[in-house]
């Protein structure tokens, strides 16, 4: 203890501190610099070849736009992929993610049972992608599945291109809700309860509260559930591709970037194309973000 | 020619090759006999020399060869244990050691697998996929096994050598693409097999009215409808053709590849309906159910069905002829197999290996695992076939050409990006067949044009 | 004298007490029934896989999914047989944990930085680590295929001489792709800290490090447990890397025992749904295990008005 330390500002630090911090920015940056960026970049130019991934890298030829211009022209999955991206997006902006915060609101409460009813609505995000299709082919399937026999229809859910990306989005949502709940819990146990009494005192409703005195307290996670709410549905990729690899009208960007690299296919060029125009969609959700935050401070 | 190193191989090489097959074997046997008295302890140094085309050894081979195997279920991993243990009992010195990856992800990712620290010998098919490697200079060649072999049909070397002549792969099991059907309720409807399209026809509408779904079928997955297009490209154009397109030497806009779209665009009506939701397990299920006639899918049908009774109802008929020019010589009949890698740690002891795996013995531990399949050797027992093994025995062996199945015969990138959702959308959409030969023409000229 | 008085004591206990003003009296009943529909609504999906993974094969392939029977455990003691669980659990483990706990830290220690100290570059590092969440894992998957069969290491570090199929080249890149969003995440909830906690420590002479450990993190914990399930839900449940950069079957995590249950062409579903069910018992013992602590903690809003 004892200060040997002159106070001289709250930040000011002493040369320790310095290094302290220094090592604290610089090592998680460097992790990322090295295994995301370094290979994001070398995926960019790689997306101006035709590399199958086979062979020496000196092997590699360039093709200039060749590959971008194919997307746009002659690949048919391309356009609907974006189209449904936009759906997803649309879809979890203005009805999962609300369902999430809803649920935080509703089990924050704290009335009895609530572990249970926590870990009901989170249990979806826990499980692996071979039980989640699983299920929903249990429920979805044409021939076998549990709505056509209870309705007697023959509607093909999952092969229907009209029907599947919306039968998909109800498992998505079901999914999705949770992990928001998950976030904005952490967020509402953090309110300072006296700012709630204060309003209660005030004789304001459960809904006022809620509006009026919380919600404008939780902006910074209200960003972050907006935020994880937009890369959650341009980076959606799991549930579709377990239901059928992400065709027949449930093309995503993610899952045309992974059909092409992974696999035997190894259209390398090709997809890192595909990739780089994904690059390029997000990081104007990144620059947005970022002037948010900016007029903040 | 290498010099001979051991007293065991010059003997061997006195045999000429003119020899036939069965006597060349004891001959050789004979001379193993004659190398391990005369020195056993010099033989098993050099042979497990693995630098260098050493040839196969015809001595011992000591050391562990490593398999990469993608048979990762249960009764086939006991199965692929079973006959390396084999190996290693009939080659004391010898360990296997096997690492076994799931099917799906070994598939996947053969193109890493290869290009990092791939096994001596791994688990693979024949087709353009074996041959693409083979150009690449990812795995090994292994002309030199091949000239020992015997028992297998010429059709079998043929898909087992690549562009250059060279042998690269050795079959270990095969199956066939056929229509099949449940020998009871043709039996119980009087419906005959159809031998032309115009038989297929009128069977359909039979079944029809009789409410059964005439052609069972599930795309869900994709691949299965490739073998729709290829039984019907095989009828209408032949053998030849059907190759050539699928090495992208063909225009797809092609008024003969229009004529088998518009003939599946005729028969269409017949499939089940909906195919794009089902796999082809449930479609196989209806089929099962009985709630439909016929189904066009491989022999590993059967596995669907339960033992006994129920696979004993299973039987199958060859797709019906198109064209009287063509006939219905032509099967599809992908084969699985092995492969060595281009620098194994012990080439010797994998070469052995692979020359093992090309045995009756090999072949029908093989097929303990799995009944819906038949040995390639063609002097395997075959008295423990099932009935369903031994037509398809028959049927492979009758064939003129066999193909392997698109997705063997074509580019990987092709088959899974382009004609996968190509023709998923066929069946979505039959009317628009310029279309869309249009688009795959396009997509295909920029992949093979590359 | 405003040291003494332990924050997040402060909170817990503030927390723990019966809200006041609850549910108006009469209509009590209106919530609880609520939140139990919706978590049953939730939970059935789950609970018809579950009952399902319960049944025999050649049973609901003869009768569909829609019936009643053929009930076993035969699924469960096959799947454990043939999965080889016992190996791929431990697998998991060994790339799970030290992946979570690493990722957290170095998350931690970024966000602090960030939160606390208003440096010129501390958008542009926000910035540089939410866009790397952004990108999609599957396209960099051969460049870092590539670029760790370059790398070399000593032995001890990795069996094979290259990061390629080693365990350590597996975390470290779990380890990148997560820190992105964690780093995010966290440097919003410890924006949320006011500044005036710090003041007492700073003038007390506390270093740095005793201020990110003994105020900020403890402060955290619901934040940090939220990431922990989510973290550790991803990690274990992540298989594109493993296979790709893994080359040795026996060195896969448990996501790929699940796929050893898979057949070349024929799958039991219901053999595979069993296999799912044991394969998500350690996320749920986590989650169970974290729950707990989501109480306590930030002082949101506190000192705003």
């Amino acid at each position: 203890m004892a200060s040997k330390r002159k106070y001289r500002g709250i930040d000011q630090l002493s040369t320790r501190d310095k290094v302290v911090v220094s090592f604290m920015v610089i090592v998680p940056t460097l992790i990322v610099l090295w295994l995301v960026w370094l290979p994001a970049i070398g995926s960019v130019l790689l997306s101006f070849t035709n590399w199958d991934g086979i062979g020496p890298l000196s092997g590699i030829k360039s093709v200039g736009l060749q590959n971008y211009r194919d997307i746009a022209t002659i690949y048919p999955p391309f356009w609907p992929a974006i189209q449904h991206n936009l759906i997803w997006l649309a879809v979890m902006f203005l009805v999962a993610t609300p369902l999430g915060m809803l649920f935080a609101v509703l089990v924050d409460r704290g009335v009895a049972g609530t572990r249970f009813y926590q870990t009901s609505i989170y249990l979806p995000v826990v499980l692996s992608l071979a039980l989640i299709g699983f299920i929903w082919q249990l429920i979805y399937s044409r021939d076998q599945g549990l709505i056509n026999a209870i309705t007697g229809g023959t509607t093909d859910w999952y092969g229907d291109p009209n029907v599947n990306l919306w039968a998909a989005l109800v498992a998505a949502s079901w999914r999705h809700a949770g992990y928001i709940m998950l976030l904005y819990l952490a967020g509402l146990k953090g309110v300072d309860p006296s700012l709630r009494e204060a309003a209660k005192i005030d004789g304001a409703s459960e809904s006022q509260t809620f509006f009026k005195v919380v919600f404008p307290v939780m902006r910074p996670i209200n960003i972050i559930v907006l935020v994880v709410t937009f890369i959650e549905s341009l980076r959606a990729f799991d549930l579709v591709w377990v239901i059928n690899k992400g065709r027949n009208g449930l093309e995503l960007i993610s899952t045309l970037v992974t059909q092409n690299v992974v696999g035997e296919a190894s259209r390398i060029g090709f997809g890192s194309a595909l990739a780089t125009i994904m690059l390029l969609i997000s990081s104007v959700l990144v620059f947005v973000y970022l002037r948010i935050a900016m007029k903040e401070d | 020619m290498t010099r001979p190193s051991s007293e065991a191989e010059y003997l061997a090489r006195m045999v000429p090759p003119s020899v036939r097959g069965v006597d060349r074997r004891t001959l050789l046997r004979g001379a193993l006999g004659v190398g391990t008295l005369l020195g056993a302890g010099g033989l098993a140094a050099c042979s497990s020399d693995s630098t260098g085309s050493t040839g196969v050894p015809t001595g011992a081979v000591t050391g562990t060869v490593t398999v990469g195997s993608n048979q990762s279920d249960a009764v086939p991993k006991a199965a692929v244990q079973s006959y390396m243990d084999a190996f290693s009992k009939a080659n004391p010195g010898t360990t296997v050691k096997i690492n076994t990856v799931d099917h799906n992800s070994f598939q996947e990712n053969i193109n890493n697998y290869l290009q990092g620290s791939p096994d001596d010998v791994f688990t693979w098919f024949a087709g353009y996929r074996m041959q693409f490697f083979a150009e690449k200079g990812l795995v090994g060649d292994i002309s030199d096994v091949w000239k020992n072999i015997t028992g297998m049909p010429d059709a079998l070397k043929k898909a087992s050598t690549a562009a250059d002549g060279k042998q690269y792969f050795v079959p270990i099991t095969n199956y066939p693409w056929a229509v099949f059907y449940r020998k009871s309720v043709f039996q119980e409807k009087g419906y005959e097999v159809p031998k032309t399209l115009d038989d297929l026809n009128a069977l359909g509408a039979q079944m029809k009215k009789d409410g059964l779904a005439p052609i069972a079928f599930g795309d869900k997955d994709g691949w299965p409808a490739m073998g729709t297009f290829d039984q019907i490209n095989l009828r209408v154009n032949g053998y030849d053709f059907h190759v050539s397109l699928m090495a992208g030497k063909e225009a797809w806009t092609d008024p003969k590849v229009k004529k088998v779209f518009d003939t599946w665009a005729g028969i269409l009506p017949l499939h089940q309906a909906d195919s794009l939701g089902r796999t082809w397990q449930e479609a196989a299920q209806s089929l099962q159910q009985k709630k439909s006639g016929m189904y066009v899918l491989g022999s590993f049908l059967a596995q669907q069905f339960s033992k006994g009774a129920e696979q004993d109802d299973l039987d199958f008929f060859t797709f019906p002829e198109i064209d009287s020019t063509i006939g219905t010589d032509a099967i599809e009949a992908p084969i699985d197999g092995y492969m060595m890698s281009a620098k194994p740690k012990n080439e010797g002891a994998a070469k052995k290996l692979l020359k093992y795996i090309s045995e009756p013995e090999a072949q029908l531990l093989a097929l303990k695992a799995d009944p819906s399949v038949i040995a390639t050797n063609q002097t395997a027992d075959t008295s423990g076939y099932t009935a369903l093994q031994k037509k398809s025995l028959e049927y492979v062996k009758s064939a003129k050409s066999i193909a392997q199945f698109m997705d063997r015969d074509t580019r990987p990138d092709f088959a899974s990006t382009v004609m996968i959702p190509a023709i998923q959308s066929f069946i979505k959409n039959p009317k628009d067949i310029d279309g869309l030969l249009t688009s795959i023409e396009a997509q295909k000229k920029s992949i093979f044009g590359s | 004298m405003s040291v003494t008085v332990d924050p997040v004591e402060e909170r817990s206990q503030a927390l723990l007490k019966p809200r006041e003003g609850g549910p108006q009296s009469g209509r009590r009943w209106l919530l609880p029934v609520m939140l139990t529909l919706i978590s049953l609504i939730w939970l059935f999906p789950l609970l018809l896989a579950l009952v399902n993974s319960f049944r025999d094969y050649a049973f609901t392939a003869k009768n569909g999914y829609v019936s009643w029977g053929g009930f076993t455990f035969d699924n469960y003691t096959n799947a454990w047989q043939q999965a080889d669980f016992g190996l791929h659990f431990m697998n998991s483990a060994i790339i799970t944990i030290p992946a979570v706990i690493l990722t957290l830290f170095l998350s931690c220690c970024v966000a602090f930085v960030v939160a606390r100290f208003s440096y010129r570059f501390n958008l542009a590092l926000l910035g540089f680590f939410l866009a790397a969440n952004l990108l999609p894992p599957q396209a960099l998957l051969i460049p870092v295929y590539r670029m760790f069969r370059a790398i070399e290491v000593p032995l001890w570090i990795s069996d094979s001489g290259t990061l390629l199929n080693s365990f350590v080249g597996l975390i470290l890149v779990n380890m990148a792709f997560q820190i992105g969003f964690c780093a995010f995440v966290l440097s919003n909830y410890m924006k949320a800290l006011p500044k005036e906690l710090y003041e007492s420590a700073v003038i007390d002479g506390a270093s740095v490090s005793r201020q990110f450990f003994q105020i900020t993190l403890p402060l955290c914990r619901p934040a940090l447990a939220a990431l922990a399930v989510l973290q550790t839900t991803w990690i274990y449940n992540e298989f594109f890397w493993a296979t790709v950069l893994l080359q040795q079957g026996d060195k896969f995590p448990v996501t790929s025992s699940l796929n050893n249950l898979r057949g070349q062409f024929f799958t039991d579903n219901n053999l595979v749904a069993a296999g799912s069910m044991i394969v998500a018992i350690p996320t749920l013992v986590i989650f169970f295990v974290l729950q707990r602590h989501f109480v306590a903690g930030l002082t949101l809003g506190a000192t705003k008005g």
